[in-house]
């Protein structure tokens, strides 16, 4: 399966969903009677959804500030100049300083690097586990029963004790292996990844129960499909949607919680900036200084707003009964 | 020719009732209980009976879509019956199905090349091209256009869908096809083409068919021989002319007598209908005795206490009903018998059926 037509491969939908609907989409160019990737159909209805396109514009404008702005904006985010402190809005500081004197906007910058990559691995990691269980769980109904009572485990556990317990033991031997920033990454990625698949996982069962009744699956079955093409053919790509609009709510939960647990102390270390991090620091100075946690707070609210309308947007024009009307 | 391609005895097909506390089972709904019949190569066998009679279990039972409870399936020379789902893979090539609801059973997400494609990715090894040549062939086959390769299934009408359903199910080059109420959802003129279609591919292809439907002047324009069904068994099975002008069973005969008279002048003086009093019962919880007599109009006290055996009364003509047991015809006259009373009131249920299969060939053929 070539992405060589996909021009606007889904941002932030994790690979195997993709790489599932793609036959479906019709990709496969031996079936094509006219020149047209099918792609170029989903990549038409994309391109008129007004609120998919301003989404995904703004989306990758952001990406955009915060990939290569460390490279064009000067100012170290974690050098202090005690005398420029608590700087309004200028030029030499567009978004002013904070109580130490640090550029805010090169915070920002290097905050939403480490949000946004927390958020979309985290998201997809908890769309990949909670697929894969909804998935197995609705299937096979010799794993319904121990894997929605796992779900439920879950849902019931206390998360910051669980979180807590989790750092505490996996924090030392990661930024031993992986270094201080890379460990913790993969340490907060997995906490909120491994804690926050439930509703996906319940959602995604629920339609594939409904959907293994439709006699198409009793088509391929008759066929002689085996289990795991029927999932992966007829079963994956008509629960899209659903998996779709779970991660798009996803990603904000994962930002907001990264920056819980930063706050916490459990997260990345106080001198390193994350959008959830400079909310919270912002909060004590809201009354004099409202801009602080006014920045990150819109950044995450831009983010999150403008990957739901392109969730929406692709949603919309994966499915072949809303795309062309 | 003559040679029975599909041979199905006493299959059982019943779905579990779990109930209480523990889940544990309580009983069980019997939707197909014991049913018997043979499909001669190239024949079409009709399967009628009302909504939830078990025709639409039964036929999907026969292809193995389920786990059968009892009984044994023969297609082709091979028993699978019991075989476990990896076995019948092979098998699969030379059964297929026609579903009931065009709508549901294309995957919204798949072009028609897709759809149609299936199959061959499945069981075949042919190249990319060779596919897409086998699936227009098939779309051709079916009267449609190969401009619609690319198209979804939502872009296409009731008819044209049923016809990419017969296509899919022809890629494989089956010999036997179960037609599960095929025409059900589509308006009578589209109906005619679906049945047309069906029945020239039969000519052509040398297909043999198992079609369901509750439609009985369809069965009797397209069947050879037709099986009633109620409450999960056979009631008769007859070449179709012998069942439409002279159905043996009650409830055929009630059946029968219902379908509507399309001449008008004919329509008021019909003759006597039957009219059923009551409900089927429930197929998890039968009468004793014969499934019918809760309703059947000629119902005799013998039919409460033993189910009626299914044998032949006329050369390939085979009914279940005490009123054509040599037996118990007339149970008041039947004082000799009743070592054969005895016997027949075993709790095992009926013998089998269709051991004279010879008889109904010589009848067909």
């Amino acid at each position: 399966m070539t992405d060589a037509h996909a021009p606007e491969t889904p941002v932030g939908v994790d690979r195997g969903t993709v790489a599932a609907s793609a036959p479906v989409a019709g990709a496969e160019p031996l079936l094509l009677t006219q020149a047209r990737s099918q792609w170029w159909d989903v990549w038409d209805q994309f391109r008129s959804h007004k609120g998919a396109m301003a989404g995904a514009v703004l989306f990758l404008l952001i990406l955009a500030v915060v990939v290569f702005g460390p490279y064009i904006w000067p100012l170290d985010p974690t050098e202090t100049a005690i005398r420029s402190r608590n700087q309004s809005l200028s030029w030499a500081h567009p978004l002013g300083t904070d109580q130490l004197g640090r550029d805010v906007f090169a915070r920002m910058i290097q905050g939403g690097r480490v949000s946004l990559a927390v958020g979309l691995t985290a998201m997809g990691l908890s769309l990949v586990l909670g697929t894969l269980i909804g998935v197995l769980a609705g299937y096979f109904r010799r794993l319904d029963g121990p894997l929605m009572r796992l779900t439920d485990l879950f849902l019931a556990l206390p998360l910051l004790p669980l979180l807590l317990v989790m750092v505490l033991l996996f924090r030392e031997p990661l930024t031993a292996a992986f270094g201080i920033e890379t460990g913790i990454f993969i340490l907060i990625v997995s906490a909120i990844g491994i804690t926050s698949w439930m509703q996906t996982a319940r959602i995604v069962r629920g339609d594939v129960l409904a959907l293994k009744e439709h006699e198409f699956v009793l088509a391929a079955r008759s066929i002689g499909t085996p289990a795991r093409r029927i999932v992966t053919r007829h079963v994956l790509p008509n629960v899209l949607s659903p998996i779709m609009v779970s991660a798009t709510l996803g990603i904000a939960t994962a930002i907001i919680t990264e920056s819980a647990l930063s706050f916490l102390g459990l997260g990345f270390p106080p001198d390193f900036p994350t959008w959830g991090r400079l909310l919270n620091d912002g909060v004590p100075y809201l009354e004099l200084y409202p801009g602080r946690a006014f920045w990150p707070g819109l950044a995450i609210s831009l983010v999150v707003l403008s990957i739901n309308y392109v969730g929406d947007g692709l949603r919309d024009a994966l499915d072949p009964r809303i795309r062309g009307r | 020719m003559t040679r029975p391609l599909v041979e199905v005895r006493d299959l059982k097909m019943h779905f579990p009732i779990y109930s209480g506390l523990f889940r544990r089972q309580v009983g069980a709904v019997k939707a197909v209980d014991g049913v018997s019949f043979d499909i001669l190569e190239g024949e079409t066998l009709g399967l009628v009976g009302e909504s939830g009679c078990g025709k639409s279990t039964c036929g999907r039972a026969v292809l193995r879509l389920y786990d059968i409870t009892g009984g044994e399936i023969v297609i082709d020379g091979r028993a699978i019956g019991s075989d476990p789902w990896e076995r019948l893979r092979s098998m699969r090539p030379t059964m297929q199905m026609v579903f009931q609801d065009p709508q549901a059973s294309l995957n919204p997400r798949m072009t028609l090349g897709a759809i149609i494609g299936e199959p061959l990715v499945e069981h075949t090894k042919m190249s990319r091209a060779e596919r897409r040549a086998r699936v227009e062939e098939l779309i051709n086959q079916v009267g449609l256009n190969r401009a619609f390769v690319n198209r979804y299934p939502h872009e296409f009408s009731g008819g044209q869908r049923q016809r990419i359903g017969i296509a899919r199910a022809l890629a494989l080059n089956p010999k036997f096809i179960v037609c599960d109420e095929p025409i059900a959802a589509l308006d009578v003129s589209i109906q005619a083409q679906v049945v047309n279609l069906l029945e020239e591919l039969q000519d052509r292809l040398g297909l043999t068919y198992l079609f369901i439907s509750h439609d009985l002047s369809m069965v009797r324009h397209i069947a050879d021989r037709v099986a009633v069904m109620y409450l999960g068994k056979v009631v008769e099975l007859a070449p179709r002319d012998a069942l439409y002008s002279d159905p043996l069973h009650p409830y055929t005969k009630a059946l029968l007598s219902a379908v509507p008279e399309p001449d008008p002048a004919l329509a008021g003086q019909k003759r006597d209908r039957i009219v059923l009093q009551g409900d089927v019962p429930s197929p998890a919880n039968p009468p004793a005795g014969c499934n019918f007599c809760t309703r059947c109009p000629n119902v005799m006290e013998v039919c409460h206490r033993i189910d009626p055996a299914f044998l032949e009364v006329a050369p390939g003509h085979w009914t279940a009903c005490h009123l054509h047991d040599p037996d118990h015809r007339g149970t008041l006259e039947a004082g000799p018998d009743d070592t054969d009373n005895e016997n027949a009131g075993r709790p095992a249920r009926r013998k089998t059926p269709v051991t004279g299969a010879n008889s109904q060939q010589g009848d067909l053929t």
